[in-house]
């Protein structure tokens, strides 16, 4: 059998191994900085740019996809050619697929930064971006396929499933959530509103989690922790049965982040089944990773590398187990909006996502440089510090988010709220700081590994030229007798790409088909109307300014709900509302029904500076807002965009648009003027007071909504 | 795009999820007896691929 001569790419590696470490201290440190602005308000610096609204989706955007990606790919390159033996495909598409997804990242800190977002969680770059990310995505799939089909190794290894499911899934879950109309090169609306919008958000944003931070680092550890190890996987077939279980079941579970709220009963109940089945498919990775290494725990000892990796997949058992749990109707009523999400979020985070990522690099960098590490005394520092920083974040958010939710569910005896929103507030703010000391040590840890990191490549010498040698496959295969279908599957990458495809593609539509297509899911209701012009333009204010990454717009039908925020919210509510602005979290309160609630000149006090309205509020000042001229030009294509998308304004109604927008803001006007308040009606805040003024006041006039 | 009104209701539809439901149960079903009644020793070769190639040193 003639020998094939190759060479390893390592210098693709390489390259990925470094962005990973750079973007993993830029997205950190980013985190930290908005955990501090909650306790310190005056760390927004009253511009812009900084402010948490915008600094909290770079920090997301970072640590996801420039930390949590570019991990993704260094691991993938490393291991995917030795698995296959084989040389990546191009190395040229290896260069664009490099140097793409970091001007990628680059655009998206300067874009969030700036404002440009579609307001839509861990999806907020905007459309030139959105096309960008697929270009490279493309690529990143042509180089990936186009070493499978050239490998020596006919076998895929289970790690090349869950690569091929991440590549062919994620492609999936980006289109159909970015599907929206530009505006402007900058400004776009997403195609769905309100409850449909919820549902696409979610299955994305679920599946996000999913297929990125989960499925390719899966991939990730059934390679490095037998290499590592040195010991084969504990079970085979579990991998098998757990993979086509967890890509089956993991799509169905994005609604177990809308539990409570308008969405359809019937998906909620999915959401929650399917979220607790997915118990077992993700616990049977767990088990797979933890029992590799029985009867070699005493290499954990003396390894660094496998203490953060075994650390890393004890974090993944115990968030894959808590999600589930939180994806119980009676514990998501308890758990949502508050910092409770923000624990688990970062048990995975940091624990898998980050542990993992630190394993490899300190096991991979000493290989790439034909070295021994640097310190291992550094490193183990690393590793307590950042354990012990995990602890140091999530418990004090564990708390603090069953502190939040006793206390917005508290009532007197005589049947009042015991507690204003302000208090709570003011109660969070030890459990901030306690957090961000964990932070603070999580980042410490990592700077020490960099530090230790860099050390060790000055003293190796890079392996540029990394050879290896196996005979090329035969023309056709010579299947065994009685051999399995999946063992078919195992050779055949196209097919696997394309089952794995259809598999995750059920879930999706069971759930979107009838949502859209079923009047009696969204119930119309009569008096709810398109927003006017000037409250379109303030509703795309709130939504530059990420106001929803603090307060939510989305009441629950529960007691303590009503009572603090008024009629509960109703799905037909937000058939307008392009794209949605549910939220996520309440560090700050409900916005649903803030219509009316205030006078015009509270809110025109409060976004200059909140503390004058709220003692003690932590919120940023927004000063710009009341300087800044409104980009009235961009009212007549906004309105078409609107009306394209079905939002029923009246026929051309585009030439009223403009006058009818200069006639509500002279009404605004007035009513501050009244109120001791000088200022032009053309200002960005008239705008904004206009649709903080419209929130959830049209069904306030209804007595029973219109139910078909 | 509005698709609200195109239906009052999809008549039967809880033939979907049915579908899906068996789908899923039977694939699950079939994988597992695969992999109870699977060959060993194919098993242990692959799960040996990591270990076994020219980086094997720990």
């Amino acid at each position: 059998m003639e020998l094939q001569k190759f060479q390893y790419d390592n210098k693709i590696v390489k390259l990925f191994a470094y962005a990973t470490i750079v973007w993993g201290l830029v997205g950190m440190l980013a985190g930290l900085i908005a955990a501090i602005q909650l306790y310190v308000p005056a760390l927004n610096f009253s511009i812009p740019y900084t402010t948490f609204g915008r600094l909290r989706p770079v920090h997301t955007n970072a640590v996801i996809f420039a930390f949590v990606g570019n991990g993704i790919f260094m691991g993938v390159y490393y291991s995917l050619q030795r698995l296959l033996k084989a040389r990546m495909f191009s190395d040229l598409l290896s260069k664009i697929h490099f140097w793409g997804w970091q001007l990628i990242i680059v655009l998206a800190a300067i874009s969030l930064a700036l404002g440009k977002t579609t307001g839509k969680e861990y999806a907020e770059l905007e459309w030139p971006i959105d096309i960008l990310i697929t270009l490279v995505w493309v690529v990143f799939g042509w180089n990936m396929f186009g070493t499978i089909l050239r490998r020596r190794e006919r076998h895929l290894y289970v790690a090349i499933w869950f690569y091929v499911a991440t590549f062919v899934t994620v492609a999936m879950l980006h289109i159909v959530n970015s599907i929206e109309i530009p505006v402007s090169f900058w400004k776009s609306y997403s195609w769905y509103a309100g409850v449909q919008d919820a549902l696409v958000q979610w299955w994305y944003g679920h599946n996000a989690v999913a297929f990125f931070l989960t499925t390719p680092y899966l991939g990730l550890m059934y390679y490095f922790l037998p290499k590592i190890a040195q010991r084969p996987v504990y079970s085979y077939r579990l991998s098998i049965i757990h993979f086509w279980a967890l890509i089956f079941l993991y799509i169905w579970a994005g609604p177990h982040h809308l539990l409570y709220t308008a969405v359809p009963d019937w998906a909620q109940s999915l959401g929650v089944v399917f979220s607790v089945m997915l118990i077992a498919p993700s616990w049977g990775g767990m088990i797979n990773g933890l029992l590799t290494l029985r009867g070699a725990w005493d290499k954990v000892r003396d390894n660094v590398g496998l203490k953060f990796l075994v650390v890393a997949v004890t974090a993944y058992g115990m968030a894959t187990f808590e999600g589930p749990m939180l994806s119980l109707k009676s514990v998501s009523a308890i758990a949502h909006y508050t910092d409770w999400i923000v624990a688990h979020v970062h048990i995975g985070a940091l624990g898998w996502n980050g542990f993992l990522t630190f394993g490899i690099l300190y096991w991979l960098i000493p290989r790439l440089f034909q070295t021994k590490l640097y310190s291992q005394k550094m490193a183990n520092m690393h590793f307590w510090l950042g354990t012990l920083g995990i602890l140091l974040y999530a418990v004090p958010m564990y708390w603090a988010g069953f502190m939040q939710s006793s206390m917005w569910k508290d009532f007197t005896p005589e049947g009042q709220l015991k507690w204003q929103f302000m208090d709570t507030v003011t109660k969070m703010i030890p459990f901030y700081i306690a957090r961000s000391i964990g932070g603070t040590l999580y980042l410490v840890g990592a700077v020490l590994m960099t530090y230790n990191l860099v050390k060790t490549i000055r003293a190796g010498s890079f392996l540029e030229v990394e050879e290896d040698e196996a005979p090329a496959l035969k023309g056709t295969y010579v299947s065994h007798a009685g051999e399995h279908w999946h063992r078919w599957i195992e050779r055949k990458p196209v097919q696997m790409m394309i089952v794995s495809l259809v598999v995750v593609a059920i879930g999706g539509i069971i759930e979107f088909v009838p949502a859209f297509l079923v009047k009696s899911n969204i119930p119309t209701i009569a008096s709810v109307k398109p927003y006017t012009p000037l409250e379109l333009q303030g509703r795309d204010i709130y939504v530059r300014e990420g106001c929803y990454t603090c307060h939510s717009q989305m009441i629950r039908p529960f007691r303590s709900e009503t009572s603090r925020y008024g009629e509960y919210s109703k799905a037909g509510e937000f058939v307008y509302d392009h794209p949605f602005q549910w939220g996520s979290k309440r560090t700050g309160p409900d916005l649903a029904r803030e219509g009316g609630k205030y006078p015009d000149s509270w809110h025109y006090n409060h976004m200059a500076d909140p503390t004058s309205m709220s003692p003690g509020s932590i919120m940023p000042q927004y000063p710009w807002l009341l300087e800044d001229q409104l980009d009235a030009n961009s009212t007549i294509a906004k309105i078409k965009a609107m009306k394209r998308l079905g939002v029923p304004y009246p026929e051309s109604y585009e030439t009223q648009a403009v006058s009818d927008m200069e006639k509500q803001a002279g009404t605004i006007t007035e009513n501050l003027k009244k109120d001791g308040i000088e200022t032009l009606p053309d200002r960005e805040i008239v705008a904004l007071i206009a649709y903080l003024q419209r929130l959830g006041k049209d069904i306030k006039g209804e007595k029973t909504a219109d139910k078909q | 795009m509005k698709f609200r009104n195109y239906l009052e209701d999809i008549t039967g539809i809880g033939i979907y999820p049915l579908i899906s439901l068996l789908l899923f149960t039977i694939f699950f079903a079939l994988v597992t007896l695969y992999v109870i009644k699977g060959n060993k020793k194919h098993f242990e070769e692959l799960s040996n691929l990591p270990i076994n190639d020219k980086n094997s040193r720990s």
